[in-house]
């Protein structure tokens, strides 16, 4: 059914995006089924489904409020963003991993999709 | 029929960052209670969304949250500015955010498009002037 669609582990998203693991070292062996990149939280809200990774260029706690309500697994700050510690501390509490990559959105996206992490079938609005 | 959980939280207003605090601690009981992953994600988030909401444009509110043994009841009690027009308001890409709220990654006009799809039921009382009462209902059976 998800014939060439693969499912990767954090710690294989985070060896794919060269990430330095800022936080939830005990979760890296999480499976993650999808990813999903935005620096609009609302659309993340109203799009993405669960077991995936946050992609995002925002730094702000709403940011873990948000993966934390869609039960995602794991947050990437991409261009090299650097949360601060209430942003890890939110992380750690609510048992979600946290990554910085130096790469942009785009090519941090297209990392994970090349390596076989696709968006949810259903994605296509 | 057993009496219900009934949790109060009150929404600051004045610090966004603090938003959703309510909504996390309501997820946490709900996961104590056992209920069912994605019965627990559909209303953490339409929680979180009318939380943002109320610290957005009413100054903070009121969430009154009843869990029921066939459904939770999440009312969300603001005196901000109402609503004029919710056939608007409701329509997704619709928003009144300030420039600012967006640059927080918010503001997009998803939020009660979201949480009506979130829940089994949403209702909406707004005067404007006076302000708004969200109710929503996730059933759990």
């Amino acid at each position: 059914m998800r014939k060439g669609l693969m499912d990767m582990t954090i710690r294989e998203a985070a060896a794919l995006l060269d990430a330095e693991v800022l936080c939830g070292e005990d979760l890296l062996d999480r499976e993650i089924a999808s990813a999903c990149g935005s620096d609009m939280m609302s659309d993340v809200l109203a799009f993405v489904k669960e077991h995936s990774i946050l992609l995002t260029g925002l730094l702000n706690p709403q940011v873990v409020r948000t993966a934390e309500m869609m039960d995602m697994s794991c947050i990437v700050f991409v261009r090299g963003k650097q949360p601060g510690e209430a942003i890890l501390e939110l992380a750690r509490s609510s048992g979600i991993a946290v990554l910085r990559t130096e790469y942009r959105m785009y090519a941090a996206c297209g990392k994970l999709y090349a390596a076989g992490l696709r968006p949810h079938a259903s994605e296509k609005i | 029929m057993s009496e219900p959980i009934r949790i109060t939280y009150e929404v600051d207003g004045e610090d966004f960052m603090s938003a959703g605090t309510a909504s996390t601690d309501m997820k946490r009981v709900l996961r104590q209670l056992g209920l069912d992953s994605e019965i627990i994600r559909r209303a953490a988030i339409a929680m979180y969304e009318g939380e943002i909401n109320m610290v957005i444009h009413a100054h903070g509110g009121v969430a009154e949250v009843a869990i029921y043994e066939d459904r939770i009841e999440m009312n969300l009690i603001d005196h901000g500015p109402g609503i004029p027009d919710v056939e608007l308001a409701m329509s997704a890409g619709y928003s009144t955010a300030a420039e600012n709220i967006r640059e927080l990654g918010f503001g997009a006009g998803m939020g009660l498009p979201n949480m009506k799809k979130y829940t089994d039921e949403m209702t909406i009382e707004t005067e404007v002037g006076k302000g708004t009462t969200v109710r929503m209902v996730v059933r759990t059976v």
